[in-house]
């Protein structure tokens, strides 16, 4: 049987309905859009240029990366950045692979217990701590340094990734404490107290009760705090100072010369640094936005 | 209530307050206590502070006085920062966020505009050095085009030039900030108000004068205390396009205290100017953090 094919209606439109139409948009909105896709432009131009500038020969950069009038792609940027002969990225990037997963996740959960007991129990002193943790969501990192620093040395943690990760661990805690503190406090209380009656121990409600419903939250606290962390440049050159240990910021700072600058390769390396937060940020864009919104203090 | 109770927060906040403690709090009051200490870790009471100010690195405000190109010092490059950028970044928050509602693709140049808040703040300086850069900068590339040919120069090569050209440049990085928080802030007006303005026969700007922008007080609180934080405590731009130079011209408070303790092994100097530069904060962000506690 022959399947009968729906009738298709098609809008019979003369031309001069679809002008009348198109008039009836108003000029102040194609203005507006006008102006907002011309001033989103002075935001995208940099970040086009520096791609562009990534994939084209320094001749041609220096004489524009606008001009198209000869144009040969090539991967030597991408190459040279990798294989850098004084900030190789291979390492760099791997390194700071290495010191920002852990640096994310050992914060989230230290500051979850944490912030579960400021939301559920009365202790004394509660107030007060709780005070001073968002007192220090301000510090800045050169208040810490000079004893982080004096400390590591004489720990053996100094040029040693563990403490790193550890200072950024207790930087972290502050302003994810009062973050969770906050998300805590709107989820009821008796679905908790049910278990408590049926016999579960505090940690057990903790991990099977609260923690399942806050995944939202650590999502936007994995998000925020990874990009941070992978950003830092402040900890990690005091911290490390092996040239084989550097971190990607410190590689792609050491990069340009104080004169000449191959931006080819300059260029290749900022992409390569930057796409791993912009990738992040893209995959967790919702929880990023409500993570900082939420009125997080960073930085 | 019971023992056993009160002590499951000590066990569990015990890991946060060891390592706030060691690495937060105790660095704290031993940076204020090293701002006190000479070479040999005498006490010399306040010479560390008298020291910085007369360092020209970090107070010259006598080429500010007769007109001159910077360098003024840290204090007021600081303080400069705070006075240009401020303003500039409300207003192109503000206004992108309000023109971005209605605007198709508004999501996406959202998304670009807010890119600058994600990148390595290191990446974005070299993303400035690259937009200013004499032959391959589009920005000497557009003022070619436009017929001001002579006026092209590596913006950032010259203390005429450098500290204007990095506080726009800063503008550019961190109006993504004040863009999303403002634009969160406009989905929470409810609609009704300004239907109800509308009925009133309200115009357009005392919709806005009346309505918006007092709905959008808490944001407006976020974003400055938050942008003054971050103007105060900025280093990584700086460190990367001219680490301060040049002649000092682009030198602020929180890279003056990494030379000084880093290069010149002066932690006395160093922890006077991080004490000042908390101080500072603290100042500014005491409003937000009042807020935050009567919450």
């Amino acid at each position: 049987m022959k399947p009968k094919l729906p009738e298709l209606k098609l809008p019979k439109l003369k031309l001069s309905e679809t002008v009348a139409r198109l008039r009836k948009v108003k000029k102040t909105t194609i203005l507006i859009h006008l102006l907002a896709w011309g001033v989103s432009l002075i935001w995208i131009l940099p970040f086009l240029g520096v791609f562009m500038a990534s994939i084209r020969p320094l001749p041609e950069i220096l004489d524009g990366w606008w001009n198209f009038d000869v144009f040969n792609p090539t991967l030597r940027g991408f190459v040279g950045a990798w294989n850098h002969p004084t900030a190789p990225l291979n390492r760099a990037l791997f390194n700071s692979l290495i010191v920002t997963v852990p640096s994310t996740f050992i914060p989230i959960f230290v500051a979850a217990l944490g912030a579960y007991s400021f939301a559920r129990f009365k202790f004394p002193t509660r107030d007060l701590l709780f005070f001073v943790l968002v007192l220090l969501q301000t510090i800045p990192q050169q208040m810490v340094i000079i004893p982080i620093f004096k400390i590591m040395i004489s720990l053996g943690l100094w040029n040693n990734y563990i403490g790193l990760i550890l200072v950024h661990t207790a930087f972290a805690l502050p302003w994810q404490i009062f973050f969770l503190r906050n998300f805590f406090s709107t989820l009821p209380v008796e679905i908790e107290e049910a278990a408590r009656i049926d016999g579960a121990s505090y940690l057990k409600i903790f991990y099977k009760i609260v923690l399942p419903l806050t995944l939202p939250a650590l999502a936007s606290l994995t998000a925020l705090q990874f990009v941070w962390v992978w950003n830092d440049f402040f900890f990690a050159i005091v911290l490390i100072s092996s040239p084989e240990m550097k971190l990607a910021t410190q590689a792609v700072a050491a990069m340009p010369g104080r004169l000449a600058i191959d931006w080819t390769v300059v260029s290749a390396a900022s992409i390569m640094v930057m796409i791993v937060p912009i990738i992040i940020y893209v995959v967790l864009q919702r929880y990023y936005v409500r993570g900082l919104v939420a009125g997080a203090v960073k930085g | 209530m019971n023992l056993r109770q009160t002590k499951i927060p000590l066990f569990f906040l015990a890991p946060t307050i060891l390592l706030l403690t060691l690495f937060v709090i105790f660095p704290v009051v031993n940076t204020i206590y090293i701002s006190f200490l000479g070479e040999e870790d005498e006490f010399v009471g306040l010479d560390n502070y008298a020291e910085v100010f007369s360092r020209r690195n970090f107070w010259a405000p006598q080429n500010l006085v007769e007109g001159k190109p910077p360098p003024y010092g840290a204090l007021i490059h600081n303080g400069i920062w705070i006075v240009l950028h401020l303003p500039l970044s409300l207003f192109f928050g503000l206004a992108l966020a309000i023109l971005l509602r209605d605007v198709k693709g508004g999501a996406v140049i959202k998304s670009a505009v807010f890119l600058g808040m994600v990148i390595p703040m290191i990446v974005g300086g070299i993303l400035l050095r690259f937009v200013y850069d004499d032959r391959a900068g589009i920005l000497n590339g557009f003022l070619r085009i436009v017929g001001l040919g002579d006026l092209t120069r590596t913006w950032t090569a010259y203390p005429q030039t450098i500290l204007l050209a990095l506080i726009l440049g800063t503008v550019w990085i961190w109006t993504g900030f004040s863009m999303i928080v403002y634009s969160a802030g406009l989905e929470g007006i409810p609609k009704e108000l300004f239907e109800a303005a509308k009925i009133d026969g309200a115009s357009r700007w005392q919709t806005f004068r009346r309505i918006t922008v007092p709905m959008l007080k808490p944001a407006t609180i976020i974003v400055i205390t938050m942008t003054l934080l971050w103007e105060l405590k900025i280093f990584d731009i700086v460190w990367v396009i001219q680490q301060g130079g040049p002649g000092g011209a682009s030198m602020v408070m929180a890279l003056m205290m990494f030379l000084e303790a880093f290069l010149n092994r002066s932690f006395g100097t160093a922890s006077a100017i991080a004490t000042m530069l908390t101080v500072l904060t603290f100042g500014f962000a005491a409003y937000m953090v009042y807020r935050m506690v009567k919450e």
